[in-house]
């Protein structure tokens, strides 16, 4: 499709002018001004509806298919909360005006649904307290590892290094990083699993900390999990839970329980918020009692009368991490779709999403290496390591799977099984679309072996073919100017 | 059960399918003694239940009021089809576009936003966005950190203080330095920057406007700068590109703004829009997401994440940054509303802005007592005013005549105890304007 700026016709306009009503006209200073208009696209709206929903025709959401990306939990985003976050009581708020002499009393809604929250997460996952104030989960990692820093500095520790399995996201060791930490990286045993030895080997009294998901990358719950957190304990490091796969565990167990001290969740994926194609997110933290004092400002506390205010002022805390109140917006949609669910409904969405994890599992087990031989979580990984004999790797079937009306699951990640191919199914989709998805893989994986070609030149239905991402990086085109 | 697909039939028979006889046999990984008892949470409720109960939530707030609150989060009107567009679901339900044949909608529209972001700024390069100006303007920090090899930091006051305790909190852990100047007559100060600057200082950070409105151009401030070296990163509001001077015309490096005003809702504080634009060959020391044309091999041309070795998911700790998810879908509302409003609507609305911002700088300073806090200098559509009692005092009062009258500056600057900080947008009336005025007149 043509840029936007390409279809521009001088002349043309979409809004109109709204007359200023005043008789005053601001003459600024020419030197201060731009010396000519910015080369905005002109245009009806007609013109940009029709752009627009031009490019919608080319993209996939999990309302146009099944959308099985692995650790990004694509499941189905309610409407009701789209509706809730449109409402003028929350959508003309301005963020400053609780600030004002008198403004907190006009947004005790908006603290309650904040307020709410906080209790709603505690609950779910054994911690002492919630802020709402990251704005993505990755910025959440980082939240928290700037709280395992003053933690440590106002304990007079010396701590210089944090651990991360070699299997976690590539934001865990980043956001160790940005908060000033060296980064350690522990293998994984052949199971997926961190390699206890080489844990307990690694642990010194500079060690702040362990990160960890759970269930792992790979999908599996680690029995071992409370003495790994009893050994990083013993070398007073702290256990920070990244809440990317809590998805597996909602209402059977907390990672509170489980020894973890620092939580981030991703409300965009557990609780259903959209991706939006990449963001916005919102990226809560919960801490135990004692980084209580650490959170970061502001937080929403009850006054004896039960109204709320803003504490713009704990002496501990790590200071401002986000301008306002996190994406208010976004924990909005999360809040209504707790209370959809309900004690019941978050059972029934944990069961639901092992049980079609390891349904996948199971029926796909003969057509792909499986690098662990255990029932999964919420997520299973195989390997296309028999295919890649053949000359067809994860990325073609990738794109074999397009054809077939899917989205790819996430494919070379964990980087510690080769040719990786990692399916979260999550619980919003019934049997029929995963027997559909499997007879997909099933014929995928016949044609592997009989006619490799027919997969290697996929995808053959989309409006580009596989584009040459090294030469893009090579010459980088990167705006219309 | 809200939301879940599968008949008790269905889960029997695919539970009898993997062996099992009971979903508990699910969980049998978790040791019994790990199991967590039955959380103490309300049982579901139905969809109009939740809507009800979040309504009367949202009728807890006060949203009617007349509002002059600004400071770098601004009410303008959203056309109808911004909104129609982002709520296309093929847009809203995707993530990010890791596979580009099925994602080149977002794709395309995320480089047509950097193209944008390009042509507002006038600079070479933009990235697909991050999450707010805040930690926009921290990141380009983090950049110029990078590309200097150095350690100091000037960042003048004039910049949103909201922002500067964001930037102080992240490079607590750091050895970096971070100089605090002080601004003089609402603008940056040139002396005391010039005094700071040193061959270890790796950028000087500002803002246009500043955070009290007056309208700067920093040619002569990124001239300091590049003389010893430093970068210049300038802090925009992108509705006054459609008036005023652009970065890059002032040879900024960097430049980082908040995207709110593009058609976002002010939200209570989020989800925004950071956005980011330097020069060419800073790109690879750039952060987050960024698209590049590409084509297939029989030439088509499409789009694809590009430069990803910059990025967490390759370089891991020593990637440019740990952003992942960013605000994709605010940028690509920004990029409907600037297209609709044009490069004629967008330059008529900035002037809308500010005649009334200049009408209402005149209005008030006819109401007794009623100074201009920085005479003499031009402003876009904020300015700060001095009050004859503490502004905290006047607020309140208009606050119950159902008036928001502006953001006290004594919040950030102690001896700023009688400024308020008025912002005017083409939403604001003249009868608004007036009003501000009488009631101001009636109190003081």
């Amino acid at each position: 499709m043509k840029l936007i700026f390409e279809k521009s016709m001088p002349g043309r306009r979409a809004v109109q002018r709204v007359p200023s009503g005043v008789r005053a006209s601001a003459r600024i200073k020419p030197k201060l001004l731009r010396e000519r208009p910015a080369e905005l696209p002109e245009l009806s709206e007609l013109d940009v509806v029709r752009h627009f929903t031009g490019l919608s025709r080319h993209n996939y959401g999990v309302d146009t298919g099944f959308y099985p990306l692995g650790s990004c939990t694509m499941k189905y985003n309610p409407k009701a909360n789209e509706r809730i976050a449109r409402l003028p009581g929350f959508a003309d708020l301005h963020p400053l005006l609780p600030q004002l002499p008198g403004g907190e009393m006009m947004v005790q809604g908006a603290l309650a649904v904040l307020h709410e929250m906080d209790r709603l997460l505690r609950e779910i996952c054994g911690m002492a307290a919630f802020t709402m104030q990251p704005l993505a989960g990755a910025h959440g990692e980082l939240a928290g590892a700037m709280i395992i820093a003053a933690y440590h500095r106002d304990k007079g520790n010396r701590k210089t290094t944090i651990l991360i399995p070699d299997s976690a996201h590539g934001t865990n060791p980043a956001s160790a990083a940005i908060a000033g930490y060296q980064v350690k990286s522990i293998p994984s045993s052949a199971d997926g699993e961190i390699d206890f030895d080489q844990l307990a080997e690694a642990l010194n009294d500079e060690v702040a900390g362990l990160m960890l998901t759970c269930p792992n990358t790979f999908g599996l719950f680690n029995p071992r999990i409370k003495e790994i957190a009893d050994e990083v304990h013993g070398v007073d490091g702290l256990m920070y839970y990244d809440g990317a796969n809590l998805n597996a565990l909602l209402g059977r167990c907390r990672p509170g329980d489980l020894g973890f001290d620092i939580v981030h969740l991703n409300l965009h994926k557990t609780f259903a918020t959209p991706h939006g194609g990449g963001g916005p997110g919102a990226g809560p933290v919960g801490v135990v009692e004692k980084l209580v004092p650490y959170l970061p400002i502001s937080l929403v506390r009850e006054r004896p009368d039960g109204s709320l205010y803003l504490d713009y002022d704990p002496p501990k805390s790590i200071g401002y991490i986000a301008p306002f109140y996190g994406n208010f917006a976004v924990i909005l949609r999360a809040y209504a779709y707790i209370l959809m669910l309900g004690r019941d409904g978050l059972l029934r969405a944990s069961e639901n999403a092992v049980l079609n994890a390891n349904y996948l599992l199971d029926r796909l087990k003969p057509y792909f290496d499986v690098p662990v031989g255990r029932p999964c979580m919420h997520e299973c990984v195989f390997s296309a390591s028999r295919q890649a004999k053949k000359g067809v790797r994860a990325m073609d079937i990738a794109k074999a799977l397009i054809d077939r009306g899917f989205h790819p699951p996430t494919v070379y990640f964990p980087l510690t099984v080769p040719e990786a191919i990692m399916i979260e199914p999550t619980e919003t989709e019934s049997k029929e679309t995963l027997d559909e998805f499997i007879a997909a893989l099933v014929e995928i994986a016949r044609l592997a072996e009989e006619d490799p070609e027919a997969i290697k030149s996929c995808p053959k239905t989309t409006p580009v073919g596989r584009l040459d991402e090294v030469a893009a990086a090579r010459k980088p085109d990167l705006a219309s100017l | 059960m809200p939301f879940i697909a599968n008949t008790d039939a269905q889960r029997r028979e695919m539970l009898e399918a993997i062996g099992l006889s009971s979903p508990d046999d699910l969980f049998r990984d978790i040791p019994p003694e790990l199991r967590c008892r039955e959380l103490k949470l309300p049982g579901g409720l139905s969809e109009q239940e939740v809507h009800a109960h979040l309504a009367a939530l949202a009728d807890h707030n006060t949203t009617g009021l007349v509002s002059f609150l600004g400071g770098g989060i601004y009410d303008h009107f959203i056309p109808a089809a911004v909104e129609a567009i982002a709520s296309r679901s093929e847009f809203y339900t995707a993530y990010t576009p890791y596979q580009p044949e099925i994602s080149q909608g977002n794709l395309q529209a995320i480089f047509e936003f950097q193209s944008a972001i390009c042509r507002l700024t006038e600079m070479e390069v933009a990235n697909a966005s991050l999450y707010d100006g805040g930690t926009a303007l921290y990141e380009a920090i983090m950049m110029a950190l990078r590309v200097t090899g150095r350690n100091r930091v000037i960042v003048d006051d004039s910049v949103s203080p909201i922002y500067r305790t964001m930037i102080r909190s992240y490079t607590r852990n750091f050895g970096i330095e971070l100089v605090e100047t002080l601004s003089g007559q609402g603008l940056p100060d040139r002396e005391a920057i010039r005094r700071q600057l040193n061959d270890q200082t790796a950028a000087v950070v500002v803002q246009n406007p500043t955070f009290f409105g007056c309208v700067d151009d920093a040619t002569d401030i990124g001239e300091m700068a590049h003389a010893r070296g430093a970068l210049l990163i300038v802090s925009v509001y992108p509705i006054s590109l459609g008036l005023l001077k652009t970065p890059g015309a002032m040879a900024a490096d960097i430049v980082t703004g908040e995207g709110q005003s593009l058609g976002l809702p002010l939200s209570f504080g989020g989800p925004y829009l950071g956005f980011m634009a330097s020069r060419k060959a800073l790109v690879h020391r750039m952060p987050g997401r960024i698209v590049g044309r590409a084509a297939d091999s029989q030439g088509r041309k499409g789009f694809v994440l590009t430069l990803q070795a910059r990025e967490q998911h390759i370089r891991r700790e020593k990637a440019t940054s740990n952003i992942c998810t960013n605000e994709a879908l605010c940028a690509l509302t920004a990029l409907v509303y600037l297209s609709l409003l044009g490069k004629q609507g967008l330059r008529e609305l900035a002037q809308t802005c500010a005649d009334k911002a200049f009408y209402a700088q005149r209005r008030l300073l006819k109401v007794p007592g009623v100074t201009l806090r920085f005479p003499g200098r031009w402003y876009f559509n904020e300015l700060v005013v001095d009050l004859p009692l503490p502004a905290d005092k006047v607020i309140r009062k208009l606050l119950q005549r159902g008036m928001a009258a502006g953001f006290p500056l004594v919040r950030y600057w102690p001896e700023m105890d009688h400024s308020l900080l008025i912002a005017v947008t083409e939403k604001r009336t003249k009868k608004d304007i007036d009003l501000l005025a009488h009631l101001l007149e009636a109190i003081l």
